[in-house]
């Protein structure tokens, strides 16, 4: 008999090519996806004279510098403008798909992959971008990976891997309406902290979870880096199956029901053992936002701010000093007297097209009181919601409707929050400077987003759901 | 890539938790490539104030910490983006061993592949050590990688370091050779991968 498996060792051995006596593995790659800043591992290709092993295997966006506003083909700073270049020449010598800036299915390189339905389960992908973690939602094993290792993957279709300790995390319950799948990731990083799950592949598994649309899953999953977390991964089930159904690169007819035979193995076997097991109540999780510079100074929204003269640890009262500091806020706040400057929707995390539904939802009928920048994740998205209407609630409330990238999340294509600006948003890291030099970011729900846009200030968007449909 | 056996030199003191790649190279700097220098940028935001000038009171500002070969931080540094441009900027700087008590995956993955050490001690160890520094910034440091030992001033400290990147960056391997040595293996599981697992293809149609 086998020794019971965890979803984790089953798509660990699916793709072992080789096991050193070291412990290191050799593993097969199956989609690997490459954008502007993957140029680093070009170069070290062009040193060395080699060829893409497996460009059929390989997809490019051009996600992370592409504007937002103005003529996306004539891009006014040159240096951006080289960086999507670059991208377009890499590939078109490498003979690489590249969804670029004049394909519609451009978008961040997260929400391309699932809606082109090249991210399925079971599969082995690398990004060289930590967010990676994201396609994990659809059951598959997807890791992040530095410009050394793109190369590596370039070259050879494989990577070196040292296999992860197995960590399970259970949401039991059901959330409660206005919670959404990242004030579930955002509860997870407060109680395991930003290094929680260091060193770990990460299965998500429990009811609230299970519970969770597809969308849903792609938010938790994205942010599994956030605690640490090599990869985060969902068993894939029914609704998996239905998402990927019909999307242009997943199988079709008979190969796609044989696929789904197959994927319909992929679950942690029920006596399996994980390294490290952690537990929340779904039903005790509220709409949550960061307060720091750090994801897991988040805090349900009815809270206030921590006080370093009130913890008891000196260590902690340094770095919570530290961080209302660069924050500018006092010590014991209330977060909902928070007042923002801007807001932000969009990013990777949750720039799809249920979260823009979510954030419109709210603003349907109010205006922000601050500007703000709504980003769509991927060309395709932004379409759908315009035929929805959603642009013209967003537009109606005050909120600039962009194209689609990364945008203001990282700020590399010029998307930035000025220095002491505070800003709501949707994204995924509130650390010092990561909108912009002297940027402060609070980070939240789509929906709590629009609900910050709406008071100006930090805000519970429950009372703002009263009589409106989900 | 160079090996890595030992290093001597000062060693800076940056006493703060979670370190993430964005604080050691921020974004607008991952345009450049190497040879624009990128060692100049590293810390950037934390060393330069919004006129550039130095902050007086980050500790690679200090005459002491400033030719810094290694760096003493505390838990989970190199957390966050895997901008493999962090490790560009420590190493292009002059740095070659990061000493902490834990490290984000990607960032310590990204350092042996460009000859960084990333040496694990306790917290407790990397409090008594940046203790130390902070008390007599002169002290020099030197990391052994053989005998896996860090001595500051009188007193020696052992790290953790995984035995494969141990191994990887005392000879100063690198990875592409190494599977090239593999190659009968990968055609072969790619073969009998394509058999099994027809599904894992991108549809051809798309």
């Amino acid at each position: 008999m086998t020794e019971p498996q965890t979803l984790i060792d089953k798509l660990w051995s699916a793709h072992e090519i080789v096991r050193r006596d070291d412990g290191e593995s050799l593993l097969w790659v199956d989609r690997h996806y490459v954008h502007e800043g993957s140029f680093h591992a070009f170069g070290k290709l062009a040193e060395r004279g080699a060829a893409v092993a497996e460009p059929g295997l390989t997809f490019a966006v051009a996600d992370h510098y592409v504007p937002t506003r103005g003529p996306r083909q004539a891009i006014a700073n040159p240096e951006i403008a080289r960086m999507v270049r670059q991208v377009e020449e890499n590939t078109a010598k490498h003979g690489i798909t590249l969804f670029g800036l004049d394909d519609p299915r451009q978008g961040i390189v997260h929400v391309v992959g699932p809606e082109q339905g090249l991210t399925l389960p079971g599969l082995l992908i690398v990004c060289g971008d930590s967010h990676t973690s994201t396609h994990g939602a659809l059951g598959a094993y997807a890791f992040g990976i530095g410009a050394s290792e793109v190369a590596h993957v370039l070259m050879t279709q494989t990577i070196w891997q040292k296999k992860p300790r197995r960590m399970r995390i259970t949401v039991s319950g059901r959330t409660a309406p206005g919670v959404a799948a990242k004030d579930m990731a955002l509860a997870i990083i407060a109680r395991i902290g930003t290094d929680g799950a260091t060193g770990c592949a990460v299965e998500y598994a429990g009811p609230a979870v299970r519970a969770l649309t597809i969308e849903g899953r792609l938010t938790l999953c994205n942010l599994s880096i956030e605690a640490g977390a090599r990869c985060g991964v969902i068993a894939p089930d029914e609704a998996t199956f239905t998402y990927i159904k019909g999307r242009p690169y997943a199988p079709l007819g008979a190969d796609f029901d044989r696929a789904v035979a197959a994927w319909s193995q992929l679950a942690s076997d029920a006596d399996a053992a994980f390294d490290r097991e952690v537990s929340l109540d779904g039903g005790e999780i509220a709409p949550i936002v960061t307060w720091g510079t750090s994801p897991e100074d988040a805090l349900p929204i009815d809270a206030s701010v921590p006080d370093p003269a009130r913890e008891g640890d000196a260590e902690r009262a340094r770095r919570v000093r530290d961080a209302l500091d660069y924050m500018g806020i006092a010590p014991g706040k209330r977060l909902t007297d928070i007042a923002v400057d801007r807001v932000f929707i969009g990013s990777c995390t949750n720039a799809r097209i249920e979260d823009l539904r979510a954030a419109a939802a709210v603003l349907a009928g109010r205006r922000s009181k601050v500007p703000g920048l709504v980003s769509a994740g991927s060309s395709l998205v932004k379409q759908q919601a315009e035929q929805e209407g959603l642009d013209r609630i967003f537009r109606a409330a005050g909120l600039e409707w962009g194209e689609s990238g990364c945008s203001m999340c990282v700020g590399i294509n010029g998307d930035l929050v000025a220095p002491g600006e505070r800003c709501a948003s949707t994204t995924n890291r509130n650390f010092r400077g990561r909108q912009g030099p002297g940027a402060r970011t609070h980070l939240m729900s789509p929906a709590m987003v629009a609900a910050a846009a709406v008071h100006g200030r930090l805000a519970d968007v429950r009372p703002l759901l009263a009589g409106r449909s989900l | 890539m160079e090996k890595f056996t030992k290093v001597s030199g000062a060693a800076c003191p940056i006493d703060q938790a979670n370190v993430n790649t964005d604080q050691i190279i921020p974004a607008r700097f991952l345009k450049w490539t190497r040879q624009m220098g990128i060692g100049k940028v590293l810390f950037h935001d934390l060393r330069f104030d919004a006129e550039g000038r130095e902050r007086a009171d980050f500790p690679l500002n200090r005459p002491a910490w400033r030719d810094a070969k290694v760096v003493v931080a505390a838990r989970n540094f190199g957390c966050g983006s895997s901008r493999e441009s962090a490790v560009y900027a420590l190493y292009d700087y002059g740095v070659r061993c990061v000493i902490a008590p834990s490290f984000g995956d990607i960032f310590a993955g990204n350092a042996v592949q460009n000859g960084l050490l990333t040496a694990t001690v306790t917290d407790a160890e990397a409090a008594e050590i940046m203790d130390a520094l902070a008390r007599a910034p002169d002290v020099p440091i030197t990391v052994d990688l053989e005998a896996q030992t860090i001595v500051c001033g009188n007193k020696i400290f052992r790290f953790a370091v995984d035995p494969v990147r141990r191994m990887r960056l005392l000879n100063g391997w690198d990875d592409i050779a190494l599977t090239e040595s593999f190659r009968d293996r990968v055609a072969a599981f790619k073969d009998a991968d394509r058999a099994q697992r027809p599904w894992a293809m991108p549809r051809e149609s798309a």
